[in-house]
């Protein structure tokens, strides 16, 4: 760990490296995560399937890959794809457990991911697979940095989608109807608005979201079948960080989680990625618990 | 009633002592429900009596299950080179009756005690959340454990750890750990059922009801929360040091701290046979353990799939659970 801190230290240009290759893929969690303040805000429903709906995006990626398709086709196609199956679980399930407690809808949506990862597993191969877009990579200061161009085009599609995203929920009916729910939905029932469909219309958009958003991590980066859990942990950081509803927050703190995440793997070696990720929700949820605490503030 | 509840328990562990004589090709299933009654209660004494749902009680169970193994190793041989060597190498790492003995009796204290350690550390930084941010943080918790050990080169890392082998003269292992995992069932039984008649259980239940007011009543709740995570952990320390001899192979994610089985089958356990009661969790373990061998039995292949939906049907259309359900039918009452 030392040995490679002083290599960072030594070669600047490696640590740009990590930095830049970290906030690429830290521009897709922050799209991710977009979904899970949605569903958080809006449901009131904390949604562990997160993950799950990431993973199957990026297999919609593979899967066209496969069929001699290009991957960045996977994008609208596991966004829409997406979308038809977060309707489906809101239809299913997740109306049921819309006025229960937070722990039922936790463990209901865990339950549901663990359905989704074994199906994945079934019908894809537990495998680490990757869509092969065929591009380039770009290389600066004399290759010491190395940047894929699909995550430069990850990183501009993941903005793009969420300034789409930003537009539609400000302009759209549709959109202005999930922020009056998320409001208060019984002002929004009294107005006429059917809070149930847009319940509904906001699961699906989320699946989309995340559906998209894996779709750009199959390209970028690698997915298998039991992976998903790392992308909920890393959404929910990442609003409990930001906050819900703010917007610039969760596009700081999912830049900032990429590039942590980069240089923890290189300090601490890539067997220790996902223990830094996993860690690093518990050091931000004690911190945020003690800072309240502080201030006499129950965190509920 | 009461009388009649204790003779039927008693007749519960002493068809269980004596179940080996007459149905020994269910011994292995027998000591896992044993395990399983263990995990569903002491998640329940957290969760179900007390209101904090942990999705991370795994923490415990794999440290214990970790520490017993290297303490059973780190008596006789380096723990490092002898994962290193994962069974194979030059060197062979033999145990002797006594040796294999000793370690387990001290192995198994030394997990339990590991784990209660973690819990009064960690216990009263998490146990200040509530809600959801306490259910995710214990979710994360579970994982992160299992990725450090999946990491950690000292304990075989990725490749995991085995625990010892016992001499071949020595007893039958399986009747061994069998007789373990039910006087640790017993045992925690009979402790949560004494604790619960306590005015422990009294504040508690008055946390899970309504945190602000009993801490306005005046109960020290945090150092009270931490005591219950404590407790749990204990137990599933021991149990956890158990398990690992059983299955003679720790993964570090599928045995040592698998969140995703057996962290959401006790709650699972819990919920089905009834959160917060007493009886539920041992019901529920039965039904849960006996469905999960058919599911393996008749559904191989897609008995994860079946258990994932299962997990969904019961906590969407069945929370009250079996002690619930059969509490509110006599008074004509609808599910609560």
């Amino acid at each position: 760990m030392l040995d490679n801190l002083q290599i960072m230290i030594a070669a600047p240009p490696i640590t740009v490296d990590l930095v830049v290759n970290g906030i690429l893929i830290g521009a897709i969690f922050a799209l991710a995560s977009y979904g899970m303040a949605l569903v958080w805000g809006v449901i009131k429903i904390i949604n562990i399937s997160q993950g799950e709906y990431v993973i199957l995006g990026g297999y919609v990626a593979i899967v066209l890959a496969e069929h001699g398709y290009h991957p960045l086709l996977g994008v609208p196609l596991a966004a829409l794809l997406l979308a038809v199956l977060g309707w489906l679980i809101y239809r299913l399930v997740i109306f049921r457990i819309v006025d229960r407690d937070m722990f039922t809808s936790l463990l209901a949506t865990y339950g549901i991911a663990i359905l989704l990862q074994q199906l994945m597993n079934t019908a894809f191969g537990g495998g680490v697979r990757i869509a092969d877009a065929g591009l380039g990579t770009r290389f600066l200061f004399d290759g010491m940095v190395a940047i894929a161009e699909i995550k430069i085009i990850g990183f501009v599609l993941a903005a793009l989608l969420a300034a789409i995203l930003v537009w539609f929920l400000k302009r759209s009916r549709t959109g202005q109807a999930i922020r009056a729910t998320a409001q208060n939905p019984r002002a929004a029932r009294v107005v006429g608005i059917d809070t149930d469909r847009v319940y509904a219309a906001t699961f699906a958009l989320n699946a989309a979201i995340c559906g998209a958003a894996g779709a750009l991590v199959a390209m970028a980066y690698t997915i298998h079948p039991y992976i998903g859990l790392a992308y909920t942990i890393r959404s929910f950081m990442i609003v409990v960080v930001a906050g819900l509803g703010n917007l610039v927050g969760v596009i700081a703190a999912g830049l900032g989680l990429g590039a942590a995440e980069n240089i923890a793997a290189f300090l601490l070696g890539t067997q220790y990625q996902l223990a830094f990720t996993f860690s690093l929700l518990v050091v931000v949820l004690v911190t945020r618990n003690l800072r309240r605490a502080r201030r006499r503030e129950a965190l509920q | 009633m009461r009388l009649a509840q204790l003779a039927a328990y008693a007749a519960l562990l002493a068809a269980c002592a004596v179940a080996p004589a007459f149905v020994p090709e269910y011994q292995t299933q027998l000591t896992e429900l044993f395990l399983f009654v263990v995990f569903a209660l002491t998640w329940d004494l957290v969760g179900g009596q007390m209101g904090y749902n942990s999705f991370g009680n795994v923490l415990f169970f794999g440290i214990g299950m970790y520490a017993c193994a290297v303490t059973q190793v780190g008596l006789v041989y380096d723990v490092g080179a002898y994962n290193a060597a994962r069974g194979g190498g030059a060197t062979v790492f033999l145990f002797d009756a006594d040796q294999y003995l000793q370690g387990l009796m001290l192995g198994l204290p030394a997990g339990a005690l590991l784990a209660a350690l973690v819990a009064l550390l960690f216990g009263a930084l998490v146990l200040g959340m509530r809600g959801q941010y306490f259910a995710v943080c214990t979710l994360g918790l579970g994982f992160a454990a299992g990725e450090i050990a999946n990491g950690w080169e000292w304990l075989g890392a990725g490749s995991g750890m085995v625990p010892p082998g016992a001499p071949d003269d020595f007893v039958d292992l399986g009747r061994l750990y069998y007789y373990l995992a039910l006087g640790l069932a017993a045992v925690t039984f009979a402790f949560l059922g004494w604790l619960y008649t306590t005015r422990f259980a009294l504040a508690i239940n008055a946390i899970r009801d309504d945190e602000d007011k009993a801490e306005a009543m005046g109960h020290l709740t945090t150092r009270i929360k931490v005591i219950a995570w404590t407790i749990a952990a204990f137990f599933l320390g021991i149990a956890g040091g158990i398990y690992g001899n059983l299955k003679r192979f720790i993964d570090p994610i599928d045995v040592a701290f698998p969140s995703a089985t057996i962290g959401v089958w006790m709650i699972l356990m819990a919920i089905l046979g009834g959160k917060g009661t007493l009886a539920g969790p041992l019901i529920g373990a039965i039904i849960f353990q006996i469905t999960k061998e058919l599911f393996w039995t008749y559904l191989l292949g897609w008995q994860r799939v079946a258990l994932g939906l299962l997990i969904v049907l019961i906590v969407v259309f069945f929370p009250q659970g079996i002690v619930g359900w059969v509490r509110a039918r006599p008074r004509g009452a609808t599910a609560q």
